[in-house]
């Protein structure tokens, strides 16, 4: 049986079906041709994302990626103001100038949502400096894949996270790819969080797919950083069931490696979890309609929203507008 | 009143910021009193009044050093980034131009990165090629940096009041020849607006148009070709960009003439944006075509004296202008 109580397990459940139910109606609606923009699948990552944000407040820093809509559901971007972003809409998180790679929401605690691997550690770490400077209690939070491992920026900002202590949890979503290479062909190393250690930080490798393994690894990790016991490098593994984007061609991933993976999925393991727990079928079901008519809701205001006007190039490139020199 | 030297100046600049706001921070190598206040010792004597957080001597990691400025300016602090020199910029491009610059457009203007970055550079003191280049024409191309460089003591404590004040990134270039300049210090609170130039000197033959050191060597040119007649207009942008246009254009339109000079390499400069400018918006008070100096298009030299040949010198100066003006 699980450890986590019932009121923090009906959370992360809702959360999870949250991502994993936005992540389907976008699969459908490009499928359908409704809307056409990059979008980057988080099939079979949606527990590690909800289970995170799960271990934060609102007022928590995250950081995250181009495939951040777990994050970015699962912290509480209401999903009309998501769904109008991803469409390019100007009533969007971001006036549609950001999109699906860079949405942010500051009043969740969505700072940065960056397009560049790697990019994201040296920022969270800077989220968390202030936070050190500021003593205001919050923890940040930065999500990224293990392609982002390699990077020179995870090194720099490891090292200086450690150095100065600061309340940051490095969340590795090792999803095996690093956009078409598999994780064997691209890092040395047999983990990354075994890499903390060179770091004189703390590390942890956990399952995923399995809530009892991801959330309390998580809330540790965020409990240490508020009480100024520094950073953690969590890897949690996982598996991206899609290709790199949407439409990308993912022949290969070998299929047994597939099929062996189908058999991890987190979805149908939580929901037994859940079960488990005595939460009914036609609870956890009545869940799934509401989060459903809200997604519904949202997608079709979207669409019927306005698009940005052409005077949004001049705004937000300075705090002063431009004037036409320039 | 007494007078300060450039690095006085923004020291001072910083000291008086920090005292006023305490969300203001510095970062960077060497820069805490542990390690005598930074290279050039421009946060000499901030450690002992503002502490270690305050002032936080880094490792050597140029992308945590600005992306950490980044986040923390994310989270409401005016971070002040050290690069210790401008050339190792191309170590934290990514941070600068992909997140510092395009942050409050791409959040539709939900967060806002006012973060001053300080960098030093400048031919002339044997550093050779990876340690002396100007590189403002990289920042001057990317939407949402202010690029500024002072000429002299008075406005580093103005410019650099003003680029903590802003609520943008700001790329403040410092020249390492410049930082002994002296000039009355213009006192507690000063400020020089980003986005504004001077006319460092008034005068109707020609308009030179320049910043930062090579301000110096215009000034000098202009007083040589007084006593010859030949009356020079020098205009210190102060801010590379986005620059002061309508300073520059009034300029030219007095004139009729205009030659633009930096150190930095000709080709694709900020010489060849302003003289294009210039051009599409003065053609018709335009007497001649503008005329562009910068340095020598190769790697700056080490031997001192390739490094001089590579400069652009006075005599240079002086040639383009009097073929300007028909008098070569």
């Amino acid at each position: 049986m699980s450890t986590i109580d019932r009121a923090k397990l009906l959370d992360i459940y809702t959360r999870t079906m949250k991502v994993n139910r936005t992540d389907e109606k976008f699969r459908s609606l490009l499928m359908q041709g409704k809307v056409a923009v990059m979008y980057y699948c988080v099939r079979g990552q949606e527990l590690v994302s909800a289970a995170a944000m799960a271990a934060l407040t609102d007022d928590d820093y995250v950081v995250c990626t181009y495939r951040g809509q777990g994050e970015q559901t699962a912290k509480g971007i209401p999903p009309e103001l998501w769904w109008a972003e991803c469409l390019g809409k100007v009533t969007g998180t971001c006036k549609g100038k950001g999109g699906t790679m860079h949405i942010t929401y500051p009043e969740k605690g969505i700072m940065v949502t960056t397009g560049v691997v790697g990019s994201g550690l040296p920022i969270a770490t800077g989220l968390a400096m202030a936070s050190q400077n500021n003593d205001d209690g919050k923890v940040t939070l930065v999500s990224f894949g293990d392609g982002a491992a390699n990077i020179g920026g995870f090194h720099e900002a490891m090292n200086m996270a450690q150095l100065y202590k600061l309340p940051v949890v490095f969340l590795c979503q090792n999803n095996r790819y690093g956009e078409h290479t598999a994780f064997a062909d691209h890092t040395s190393s047999e983990s990354i969080s075994s890499r903390a250690a060179g770091y004189g930080m703390r590390g942890v490798l956990v399952d995923g797919n399995d809530v009892d393994q991801v959330y309390p690894a998580v809330q540790e990790a965020v409990d240490r950083a508020r009480a100024g016991e520094g950073p953690t490098l969590v890897e949690a593994m996982c598996y991206r069931m899609m290709g790199h984007f949407f439409g990308a061609d993912f022949s290969y991933m070998p299929k047994e490696h597939l099929a062996e993976m189908a058999a991890e999925d987190p979805l149908p393991k939580l929901r037994k979890v859940m079960l488990d727990h005595q939460f009914s079928e036609e609870e956890l079901d009545a869940i799934v309609a509401g989060i459903d008519a809200e997604i519904d809701g949202a997608v079709a205001a979207a669409l019927a929203a306005d698009l940005p006007g052409p005077e949004e190039l001049a705004i937000d490139v300075f705090e002063t507008p431009l004037v036409e020199a320039h | 009143m007494a007078e300060i030297t450039l690095a006085q100046a923004l020291n001072k600049a910083i000291d008086e910021a920090m005292a006023e706001d305490a969300g203001v921070f510095c970062l960077g190598e060497d820069v805490s009193a542990k390690q005598g206040g930074g290279v050039f010792k421009i946060t000499s004597g901030l450690t002992e009044k503002y502490g270690e957080h305050r002032v936080r001597a880094t490792p050597i990691s140029e992308t945590a050093i600005v992306g950490a400025a980044v986040g923390a300016a994310l989270a409401g602090q005016r971070p002040i980034a050290e690069i210790m020199l401008m050339n190792f910029v191309g170590v934290c491009m990514d941070q600068i131009v992909n997140h510092a610059a395009k942050l409050r457009f791409m959040s539709g203007g939900q967060t806002n990165v006012p973060l001053v970055i300080r960098t030093t550079t400048g031919v002339g003191v044997g550093f050779g090629g990876q340690h002396s280049d100007m590189l403002e024409a990289w920042f001057a191309h990317v939407a949402g940096i202010h690029v500024v460089t002072p000429s002299n003591a008075a406005d580093a404590r103005g410019l650099m009041r003003a680029a903590i004040d802003c609520n943008d990134p700001v790329i403040f270039i410092e020249n390492i020849l410049c930082y002994g300049l002296k000039a009355e210090d213009p006192g507690p609170g000063y400020r020089v607006p980003l986005g504004k130039a001077a006319v460092a000197r008034e005068g109707s033959d020609i308009s030179l148009i320049t910043y930062g050191r090579t301000v110096l060597d215009a000034l000098a040119v202009a007083d040589d070709l007084a006593k010859e007649g030949i009356s020079v207009e020098v205009i210190d942008l102060r801010t590379i960009a986005p620059y002061d246009e309508a300073t520059v254009l009034a300029s030219v339109r007095k004139t009729g003439l205009a030659i633009t000079l930096h150190e930095a390499v000709r080709p694709f400069g900020t010489g060849a944006e302003l003289a294009a400018n210039i051009q599409e918006k003065c053609w018709d008070s335009l007497k001649g075509p503008v005329r562009r100096i910068g340095g020598t298009f190769s790697p700056v030299p080490f031997a001192t004296v390739l490094e001089q040949a590579w400069i652009p010198n006075k005599g240079q100066i002086v040639g383009q202008i009097k073929a300007a003006l028909g008098k070569g």
